[in-house]
């Protein structure tokens, strides 16, 4: 209906109420209440996307983490070498994937700004006031956060893996001297790369739900970083402790989570790769979990 | 007519605007965070917990006594070190002063193979071979008592002609190996308790090697030839900085001729006798002294030379006073963060507004940041440091772990030293917060340029070559305060972290001590130039 006012004295105004079309919206929620809820999580999917597209240091991070993998990867392959040209215990896929190692903090700090920048600029009231299921913003930030974390780490391990070919082969560590190439026709590296970019985007999702928990950015990216190298230091210092010890390399995040880069020596290894991944994960949905409960519980 | 108003003056003095005043606001904007006190304090509590707790849950067994009674079994030398005294000893009494010299026409010895590596016969057989560290000479020492003071002039596997004594001390003689083509001939004559070595390679030309003054070394001595040759460590990961191996004994065997012993009894005889506790040292028919005519071949097995962490000691177990200090850390990362929130609140909230306002002298205001940051982290750094290597060295004493480098001075030396490490760190963190003024920036720059390198250099990710030099150029190097016992050439061990630091303690400090100036300077040079 339009609307329709006229000046002057003698004549009257009508002011017509603009009223929404009734007919697609009420149609939408009164046959299909599930359909209402798929279009929720569209919407925060979408708004998610669009608050990270248009951040400006989201392409600066991403890029960051590609780099920095590539470079310590690389930097790793050059200084590993082989004195007496055979007899090393060198795997060179791990060697060339080392990167992720510190390629993963600066996935942490992407996580950490996602929702921590929500809290300190108090944008989270505006959310949740335009979303009030809060799981599906929760769930939106997991997704977006996912692919972008999965687009960065397959740039950054095919790098790393192709930088780590051509220098280890410059320092000897070749077939002809008796050890692994790193070629994606072995199955063994293709686990091992997969299983790295998996690696990076649980490693988001463990960030994402520990800094949904402690919500200060400061404290989040402390905590976060913490979880993330503490245990390895303090599985090294367990040496008096052998049980203990075994736990810490078993069942912490990042010891587990790295033993999908091994290719050789699996019989030695604490846990099995793909177990280890799954350890990692069980602590992604356990953060993830928490971090839901408490976004129901608490105010904000 | 208008009366002259006299403008109205308040009763208060104005208040005064000095360092002091301005130290004061920092504290109080410190103190009045319960957050942050709270944890600070629970960072000086991770690291005496862990420090007291984590290490050495274990106790010694040393036959059939354990715990605390197996440190009687500790030989120490005349400085007081912890030492490994085992040898083959074939001598004879010296009363008065004299001298011995022999002439040494071989070295030989037997090995164990390194066991990581792939073997192609029974395992457990002994092949011939020398260990860099294998000796063969003559001593003279006060006494066959583990731990009693000696010099010995010897010829070593593979660091030529060696003057050794009271276990620390070690000189270089002629360099090479020896063979029947080429002999040493070595002296050691005693005048009181002064004992000067020679050696030469003619048996005519004489240099002398060195001088040694030894306090116990008076009365009748003992003089004479032996042979020993020291446990081998195998590491599991010779390429990179991993400190897990194995030990396997070793045997070395001189052939002497030649032998003169000025001073001694007429008509003296040569008596063998194994000295010291064996361990995991060879003990078995191959020990001993063979003579024939003039010529002697002496066989032994051991060690003379101090105990090192992680070294070739297998009598009973030794700690260090970095074993309590693992918990530092992890303290160290909460201290650096809340270092880093101390100044990168102020700009989130606005406060940094009304802070320069009300201290416009910028360069100040960072120096009492700076101040306050340093004097709580290095307070409670360094209590949390007292109790965990106090209260850690008691419960290793009774566990009968043998902690080397125990001793008031190096005790309070590490201690304070950790304090300082973590407020100079904490200064770094806030220096580096300062710049970035972004709490997420400055939190994950602090941790990777302060936090990270020390654990990529301790856990033995990259090779030991890179571990070592990240451990000597980052601010990582701070953590050399921590080392406390020192590396001696003439032992081969694990040099490692955590006991051992590439730089000595007081050069690591004064790296991190470096970086954070640096810093303190240009985040002062930016807060000047810049709006807030």
């Amino acid at each position: 209906m339009s609307q329709t006012m006229t000046h002057g004295r003698n004549q009257t105004m009508t002011i017509a109420r603009h009223r929404l079309p009734r007919s697609a919206g009420t149609a939408r929620a009164r046959a299909d209440g599930a359909g209402r809820a798929w279009t929720g999580l569209a919407d925060a999917l979408w708004a998610e996307w669009t608050k990270l597209r248009t951040e400006p240091g989201t392409a600066w991070i991403l890029a960051a983490i590609c780099v920095l993998t590539v470079a310590v990867g690389a930097a790793t392959a050059a200084a590993t070498r082989c004195s007496g040209g055979t007899g090393c215990a060198i795997d060179p896929t791990k060697v060339s994937l080392t990167g992720i190692e510190a390629g993963q903090a600066v996935v942490a700090v992407l996580a950490v700004l996602v929702i921590s920048g929500e809290y300190s600029t108090g944008m989270i009231a505006v959310t949740f006031t335009a979303m009030p299921r809060r799981a599906a913003v929760l769930a939106a930030k997991a997704a977006t956060l996912t692919g972008l974390v999965l687009a960065a780490a397959v740039v950054a391990v095919a790098g790393s893996l192709a930088a780590g070919r051509l220098i280890l082969a410059g320092n000897g560590i070749t077939a002809a001297h008796g050890f692994a190439v790193v070629s994606l026709a072995h199955g063994s590296t293709v686990r091992a790369a997969a299983g790295s970019v998996l690696y990076l985007a649980l490693v988001g999702l463990l960030s994402l739900g520990i800094a949904t928990i402690v919500r200060d950015s400061a404290a989040a990216t402390g905590a976060v970083l913490g979880m993330l190298y503490v245990p390895p230091v303090i599985a090294l210092f367990l040496g008096s402790e052998p049980a203990w010890q075994r736990w810490v390399e078993r069942y912490t995040p990042t010891n587990a989570g790295l033993a999908i880069l091994n290719t050789t020596g699996l019989r030695d290894l604490v846990i099995s790769p793909w177990a280890g991944l799954g350890v990692l994960a069980a602590w992604a949905a356990a953060a993830l979990l928490a971090a839901g409960v408490l976004l129901h519980l608490r105010d904000a | 007519m208008t009366a002259t108003i006299t403008p109205y003056r308040p009763p208060q003095q104005d208040g005064r605007d000095g360092f002091a005043q301005l130290l004061h606001a920092e504290w109080t904007k410190f103190r009045t965070l319960r957050g942050w006190v709270i944890a600070i304090v629970v960072a000086a509590a991770a690291i005496a917990v862990v420090g007291v707790l984590l290490p050495h849950s274990s106790q010694s067994h040393c036959g059939s006594r354990s715990g605390a009674a197996c440190l009687a079994l500790v030989a120490t030398g005349p400085g007081g070190e912890a030492v490994n005294d085992s040898y083959y000893l074939a001598a004879q009494p010296l009363a008065v002063d004299g001298s011995i010299t022999v002439r040494l026409t071989s070295l030989t010895g037997l090995v164990t193979p390194d066991p990581n590596l792939p073997t192609t016969g029974p395992q457990d057989t002994m092949r011939p071979g020398l260990v860099p560290w294998a000796k063969a000479g003559i001593i003279i020492t006060a006494s066959t008592r583990p731990g009693a003071a000696y010099v010995a002039m010897m010829v070593t596997g593979s660091h030529g002609v060696r003057l050794q004594y009271d276990y620390t001390s070690d000189i270089a003689g002629l360099p090479g190996s020896v063979s029947a083509a080429s002999p040493r001939w070595l002296r050691l004559a005693r005048s009181g308790d002064v004992v000067t070595g020679y050696d030469s390679a003619d048996g005519r030309g004489w240099t002398e090697v060195g001088v040694a003054h030894l306090a116990g070394l008076t009365g009748t001595v003992r003089a004479g030839m032996f042979a020993t040759s020291p446990l081998v460590f195998f590491p599991n990961f010779p390429t990179y900085a991993e400190p897990g191996g194995s030990l396997s004994a070793s045997l070395a065997t001189g052939a002497f001729d030649d032998v003169h012993l000025s001073g001694g009894a007429p008509g003296g005889r040569w008596a063998g006798q194994n000295v010291g506790t064996i361990g995991a040292n060879y003990d078995g028919p191959r020990i001993g002294l063979r003579q024939a005519g003039g010529k002697f071949t002496v066989t032994g097995s051991g060690d003379i030379g101090p105990v090192v962490a992680a070294g070739t000691n297998s009598i009973f177990i030794t700690g260090t006073l970095a074993d309590h200090l693992f918990g530092v850390f992890i303290g160290l990362l909460i201290m650096i963060v809340i270092a880093a929130m101390f100044i990168t609140v102020e700009y989130r909230r606005g406060l940094i507004a009304a802070t320069l306002a009300a201290s416009p002298r910028r360069g100040r205001l960072l120096a009492a940041k700076a101040v306050v940051i340093g004097m709580a982290t290095f307070a409670l750094g360094s209590a949390a440091a007292a109790v965990a290597v106090i209260v850690g060295t008691r419960i290793a004493h009774n566990s009968g772990i043998y902690v080397l480098g125990s001793g008031w001075p190096i005790e309070v030396r590490v201690i304070l030293g950790t304090g300082a490490m973590l407020a100079v760190a904490s200064v770094l963190a806030l220096s580096i917060a300062a710049m970035l003024r972004r709490s997420v920036a400055a939190v994950a720059a602090v941790v990777v340029v302060i936090v990270l390198p020390y654990i990529i250099g301790v856990t033995g990710i990259l090779p030991a070559t890179a571990s070592e030099w990240i451990l000597r150029v980052t601010p990582a190097a701070g953590f050399a305060v921590e080392q406390s016992v020192p590396q001696y050439q003439q032992v081969v061990g694990h040099y490692g972290p955590p006991d051992y630091y590439p730089l000595a303690p007081w050069s690591g400090f004064a790296v991190l001590c470096l970086y954070a100036a640096v810093a303190l300077g240009l985040a002062a040079w930016l807060l000047r130039r810049r709006d807030a």
